[in-house]
Parts: structure tokens; C-alpha cells; sequence
């Protein structure tokens, strides 16, 4: 391990990784925690009881599509519904910086409180904390949720075989490009817009097709590409995705390519990844597509055995590998 | 015509797939093998990404060459921005930079130490940088070649129009016809033709490269990055070599024109003079880089805050201008996915996103 944390720690990529590993599964890895579920799973209820937790220091706290408190509600309570839950009650804790605008907090809480409403989750306990300038930026959330665990979900990775498809919900890549393009002041006409929203209900609305479905995860920070490649890295089996059926906006796509940012490596904030039976993917597809949040779903490729490698196979007709990305996204010099 | 979608349609590139293939062929039946170099690391990455390598029959052999601007950086330049870092200056500088080695650290690990390392997308983002911090130092780090050093000299040139006083460049500045040049003469490469760089062209025009071709005889055809436009150059140079007709060839008049962008060619003359510039890893090539002019030395790093870029130690071991040169293919060094990864590089080709080991790593590694 490095002495100081870098900023490439917490970008999803390959040193995120070794962190949470030799840090956090180290120490508290066992039970619920165990395979690093994006929700845990509590045992003794009823029903069985889904449980998540994240925080959000985005920069900057408003970006085209959105600000901190959806993000805030958004990302918990996907992490619940991709963890086969149905989203209750969210917790609410802020640490606000001296200084912030009280006007610029408003803004934020009512977003939180409209986004929970459109989740169907109520904000049910929080605490705030305010601390000195200069020791955190603006704004910080953490929020927790809880949800029910939806009958007939069985999710294992371990299921996943052969010839099983992978779809996404929607358009890739739209909220890290937002942001970026926020952050750097990159104005362009019809440039991104982060996709930050909920997926709760194409969730819910797959409920017949359960036991055929083996994964389900939200791709945020590293996008798909690291989400692949953490699901077949140590198995026997490889993923192929076509480059050509992959849901992605155009002016996502420029900034990325003017970037030279890869967007198969970009944060999605309202999207899905799911493998499943080839069987039920089209009745997936017909679901989904009956939701503005679903309706560019589709197919983007499929498990193979190519051994713990993810490929592309490109425009040209070639193929090449989709590689975890190493930290932190860095524009290219020219 | 929509400018990405368009030149990446799977028809057109199936198309011209075909057409590569036949003439490989014609050339195969001569028993003639085709060594071609792409001079560009966006090329490189561009070529990597599409998969575009695995397309070519086995005559034709693409090497990567020595078009990376941050890989030919020598690490002493590194090493004199870290100094510069934990003086307290602010360091401006293109995202590529900050994870390459230095002798002892990287501009990553200084950030984290709490230097101020500002990444930038444009040069002029530096200017802004100096307006809000007058009482810091700002050192821009303008390494690069022809395409980066418009921009670069255009920030400079608003700097001394509206006489801001704490901005300064580190140079490193690369030209891309003496390292033709260079790479032709090695005798220990063989060179049949080049891909040559879309942007550099945008700025040197299809000019630049004509004296090259006068005396060498070698083709040199100028290419977008769009894979369409790749293999279609390569195609063209499969063509000029079985007629025998090696010339320039510009196939991408969309953008480069024979004469070039005058404005930036007349900036940069303006500011920047030529010298025998060190390469990573191939060493010293007559008047190959540009430096400041003598006149302007208050808004170069090195005479103002009175630094010197020494030579850097490099890792033995590190075949990285082996590479560079493309004698040795990136996954044919000892240390490549091994000792040396992006996560951990210990060359220059490992840690920019356009350097070949880390392209032949991100993309077409087993």
C-alpha cells in the first residue's frame, strides 16, 4: 500500500480495489459483508431484510442532470434494488462545510425529498454535522437504506455460465461524462447529462423472471468495464461485448472521444447491469422497455469462455480486450 | 456526415478489409513482407482499440513508434518537476503526466503529499491558474509535440499580451520529421513506409514530410484516428508500395491542408527555436526539439527559477526505447505485465494512455 491516500483510491479502478481489500475486507469481510455485495443480506425476518450504505462527495454538488441529494438517494437505493431488494427507508447524515449557502442546502434537501418521494422510500433518521472551512467540500451525504428482499431473486455469480446474455438498462457513461464536463468547465451544446435516477422499478417489474436472472448491479464508479471484469477475474469463464449494440448518447460519446477517456470505464447513475438465461432476456427487454428509465435497454453481449477476460468486438470487425481502468481518468495530452 | 459514427461504420471498414487483403496478397505472392510504423501514439491507441492489428495479414507488420510526447519525456524532466512541486510552485500540466516515474516519485504522489498539481485540459487553463493565485508561481509543462505546441504557444503569447508576470514553461518540446529522419537511418530497423500523425499535420502540413520522402524514397501517407480512416491509409501504403510510387499522401483532407495551420507555424517560429533535443530512449537527434528563444527567458522555467533539467536514471532493465524504436514489440520486454503494468510502471511506454506498452497492455493482452 501507498503511505498517503491518492486520489486513484477512490476511483473504482485497480487501486480502489486493493484498499478495500487489504483495508476493509481484511477487517470486516466476513458474513453479510462477504463477496463485497453492493447491499448486505440479514438473515431472521420474514421476509429477509436488504441493507445498504454509501456516501457522496461529488464535485461539483451541482452538474448537468442533477445534484448531490438525487445522487444521494439514487445510489442507495439502487444499491438495494440491484441487491434484489425493494427500497423502504433511507438513512440521512450531512456534513456541511462553513460557509455553504443555506439557499444551495434547500435546493439540495428538496431534491432529496422529491427523489425519495418518486423511489417510494421515506427518509426515516439523520444527523448533520457541520465542520470547519476547508475540511470537506460544500457538502457531504451518507445515506443508509433498507428494503425487503423481493421473493425469488437468487443472485450468484457463481450461477453464471456460458452463453448467458448482458443487458444494461439504458445509455452508458452519461454521469461521469456530466460531471467531468461540469468540473472542467466544458461547455458543449447538447452535452451530457448525467443519468442519475432510479432503477427500483425495472427491479421490481422483472420479478416474474427471477430465478433465471444470476447478476444485477448498478455500474458506477468504473463503469461496466469494471463490473465485467470483477465478475469473471479468478472463474472460468470471459465476457464479449459488441461494440456496436452498446446504449450510448451522442454527446457522451463526444466529450469521451475528446477526452480520449474510454466510456466503457465512466460511472452510470440511474443504469443496470444484469446477466441472465438467454431464455428470459427478450421478456427482460419487452419489461424494460416500457419505462423511460428502461427504454434503451439492450442486449450488449454475452459470457463466454475465454477465461477471465472481457472483449470488445469493434466496428473494424477485430476484437480487443476491455481492461479494468487503473484509477483515476486522465484526459489525454493531444 | 456525423463525424464518429461515419467513420467507424463496420461496412465501410469490412470494405476496406477486403481490399488490404488483396493487396497483401499481391505482395506476398513477391514475397515482400511490409514493416510499416505509426509515428502517433493516438494511432497506436487508436489501432490497439479497434483491433485493427489482428485484422492484417501476417506480411504486414505495424510497428509503433516514438509519438508519444510523454514517453520520450526523459525523467529528469520529471525529476526537475517534482523539485518545482515541492518548492511550492503550482505545476500546470496535461492529465498523462502525473503518473509517469520520475527518478524517485511521480506528480501523483507529490499531490498527495499536498503539492499543487493542477491538471489541465486546455494550456490556457495555466492562465487562469496564475490570475487567481497572484502571489504563486505557475510552471506550465509543455512538453509535446508539433499539435500541443500551438496551443502552448498561444497561452505564452496571451501571457506576455497581458503581461501576467507569474507564468512560466518548462519545455520538452518534440518535432516529428528529424525523428523520420533518425529512425530511417538506424540501420538496425528496417522501415518500409509511415503512417504519418493526423493533428501534427493539422500544423505542419503535408509539406513538412515532402524533403523526407524526396530523399528516402519511403512512403508517407497522413491519417485520421477514426479506424476507418486508419486502415484505409494503410491501404494506401499497400498500394504506393506495389506500384512503387512512394510519395506523400494526404487522406486526410478533411483537416490537414499542403501548407498547414500559417498562424501556429508562425507563432511557434515567433517563440521557439530548434535544438539537438534528448529522446527517451533514442537519445540525441539533431535539432529535433524546440526551446525558448533567448528573448523570451521570463517565461522560461529554466532561466526564471533557475532549475536545470538533468539527465534522468533510467531502469536497465526497462526496454522502453527498444519499443520506442520499434525493435522489440511491448510484450517482448522481460518486465512488461510483470514488473511493469499501468499500475505500476516502471517505463515511460507503460504510463501515458497513448504509450504502446500500455496500449498493447490495455487492449491486446493474453
Amino acid at each position: 500500500m501507498e503511505d498517503k491516500i491518492q486520489i486513484a483510491h477512490g476511483s473504482g479502478g485497480k487501486l480502489s480495489s486493493q484498499l478495500i481489500d487489504s483495508e476493509i475486507v481484511s477487517r470486516f469481510g466476513e458474513g453479510p459483508l462477504k463477496g463485497l455485495p453492493d447491499a448486505a443480506m440479514l438473515e431472521g425476518f420474514k421476509n429477509n431484510i436488504i441493507f445498504s450504505t454509501d456516501s457522496y462527495v461529488v464535485h461539483p454538488i451541482e452538474f448537468p442532470g442533477g445534484n448531490i441529494g438525487n445522487l444521494a438517494v439514487h445510489g442507495t437505493v439502487n444499491d438495494v434494488s440491484v441487491a434484489g431488494g425493494k427500497p423502504k427507508w433511507l438513512s440521512l447524515g450531512v456534513i456541511l462545510e462553513e460557509g455553504l449557502s443555506v439557499k444551495t442546502f434547500q435546493k439540495i434537501l428538496d431534491t432529496i425529498k422529491l427523489s425519495a418521494k418518486e423511489c417510494g422510500v421515506k427518509i426515516v433518521t439523520g444527523d448533520t454535522k457541520v465542520v470547519a472551512k476547508g475540511q470537506c467540500d460544500g457538502i457531504y451525504i451518507n445515506t443508509a437504506g433498507i428494503g425487503e428482499a423481493i421473493e425469488g431473486f437468487n443472485l450468484d455469480k457463481n450461477l453464471i455460465k456460458e452463453n448467458d446474455c448482458i443487458i444494461v438498462s439504458g445509455n452508458i457513461g452519461d454521469h461521469g461524462m456530466a460531471v467531468l464536463s461540469a468540473r472542467e468547465g466544458i461547455n458543449i451544446e447538447n452535452g451530457p447529462l448525467s443519468d442519475t435516477g432510479s432503477v427500483h422499478r425495472l427491479v421490481q417489474n422483472i420479478q416474474p423472471y427471477a430465478k433465471n436472472i444470476k447478476f444485477m448491479r448498478d455500474p458506477t464508479r468504473g463503469g461496466i468495464a469494471s463490473v465485467l471484469n470483477e465478475i469473471v477475474s479468478n472463474t472460468e469463464i470471459g465476457a464479449i461485448l459488441d461494440s456496436q449494440k452498446i446504449p450510448v448518447a451522442p454527446g457522451t460519446n463526444s466529450i469521451s472521444e475528446i477526452l480520449g477517456i474510454d466510456i466503457l470505464s465512466v460511472a452510470c447513475e440511474g443504469r443496470m447491469l444484469l446477466i441472465c438465461s438467454e431464455s428470459v432476456s427478450k421478456d427482460i427487454l419487452n419489461e424494460w422497455h416500457k419505462f423511460p428509465e428502461g427504454k434503451n435497454a439492450a442486449v450488449i453481449g454475452k459470457i463466454n469462455s475465454d477465461k477471465g477476460r472481457v472483449t470488445l468486438s469493434t466496428v473494424t470487425g477485430g476484437t480487443r480486450l476491455v481492461d479494468v481502468p487503473m484509477g483515476e481518468l486522465l484526459p489525454r495530452i493531444c | 456526415m456525423k463525424y464518429i459514427d461515419d467513420y467507424r461504420n463496420p461496412e465501410t471498414a469490412k470494405f476496406i478489409v477486403k481490399d488490404i487483403k488483396k493487396s497483401a496478397k499481391i505482395l506476398q505472392d513477391k514475397d515482400i513482407n511490409v514493416n510499416i510504423m505509426e509515428v502517433c501514439g493516438s494511432h497506436t491507441m487508436a489501432i490497439a482499440r479497434f483491433g485493427i492489428r489482428d485484422l492484417l495479414p501476417e506480411n504486414i507488420n505495424l510497428i509503433s513508434g516514438p509519438g508519444c510526447p510523454v514517453c520520450v519525456t526523459d525523467s529528469g524532466y520529471i525529476d526537475t518537476a517534482v523539485k518545482l512541486a515541492e518548492s511550492g510552485v503550482i505545476i500546470a500540466t496535461f492529465g498523462d503526466m502525473i503518473n509517469v516515474p520520475g527518478s524517485e516519485k511521480t506528480l501523483a504522489k507529490c499531490r498527495a503529499e499536498g503539492c499543487r498539481i493542477e491538471i489541465c485540459y486546455s494550456p490556457s487553463t495555466a492562465i487562469d491558474l496564475a490570475k487567481k493565485n497572484p502571489d504563486k508561481e505557475v510552471v506550465f509543462l509543455a512538453i509535446g509535440f508539433e499539435t500541443t505546441m500551438a496551443p502552448v504557444i498561444c497561452m505564452i503569447d496571451s501571457a506576455v499580451e497581458e503581461s501576467i508576470k507569474n507564468i512560466s514553461i518548462l519545455t520538452a518540446f518534440k518535432l516529428v520529421p528529424p525523428a523520420l529522419e533518425a529512425l530511417t537511418s538506424d540501420p538496425e530497423l528496417r522501415i518500409d513506409a509511415f503512417l504519418c500523425p493526423a493533428h501534427v499535420s493539422a500544423i505542419i502540413g503535408e509539406k513538412a514530410y515532402e524533403p523526407f520522402v524526396q530523399k528516402y524514397k519511403i512512403p508517407c501517407v497522413i491519417a485520421s484516428f477514426e479506424p476507418v480512416d486508419i486502415l484505409f491509409g494503410l491501404n494506401c501504403i499497400l498500394k504506393q508500395i506495389i506500384n512503387k510510387t512512394p510519395r506523400v499522401e494526404n487522406r486526410y483532407k478533411r483537416v490537414v491542408t499542403h501548407d498547414g495551420n500559417k498562424t501556429a507555424v508562425e507563432l511557434i517560429n515567433k517563440y521557439l527555436e530548434p535544438y539537438d533535443a534528448a529522446w527517451r530512449g533514442i537519445g540525441v537527434i539533431p535539432e529535433s526539439g524546440l526551446k525558448l528563444k533567448e528573448k523570451y527567458s521570463t517565461i522560461n522555467t529554466e532561466f526564471k527559477l533557475n532549475v536545470i533539467v538533468e539527465k534522468g536514471k533510467p531502469n536497465n532493465a526497462c526496454k522502453c526505447g527498444d519499443v520506442l524504436k520499434g525493435k522489440i514489440k511491448p510484450d517482448e520486454c522481460p518486465l512488461f505485465g510483470k514488473a511493469c503494468s499501468p499500475i505500476n510502471p516502471i517505463g515511460p511506454c507503460m504510463v501515458s494512455s497513448e504509450g504502446s506498452c500500455a496500449a498493447y497492455f490495455k487492449y491486446s493482452r493474453h
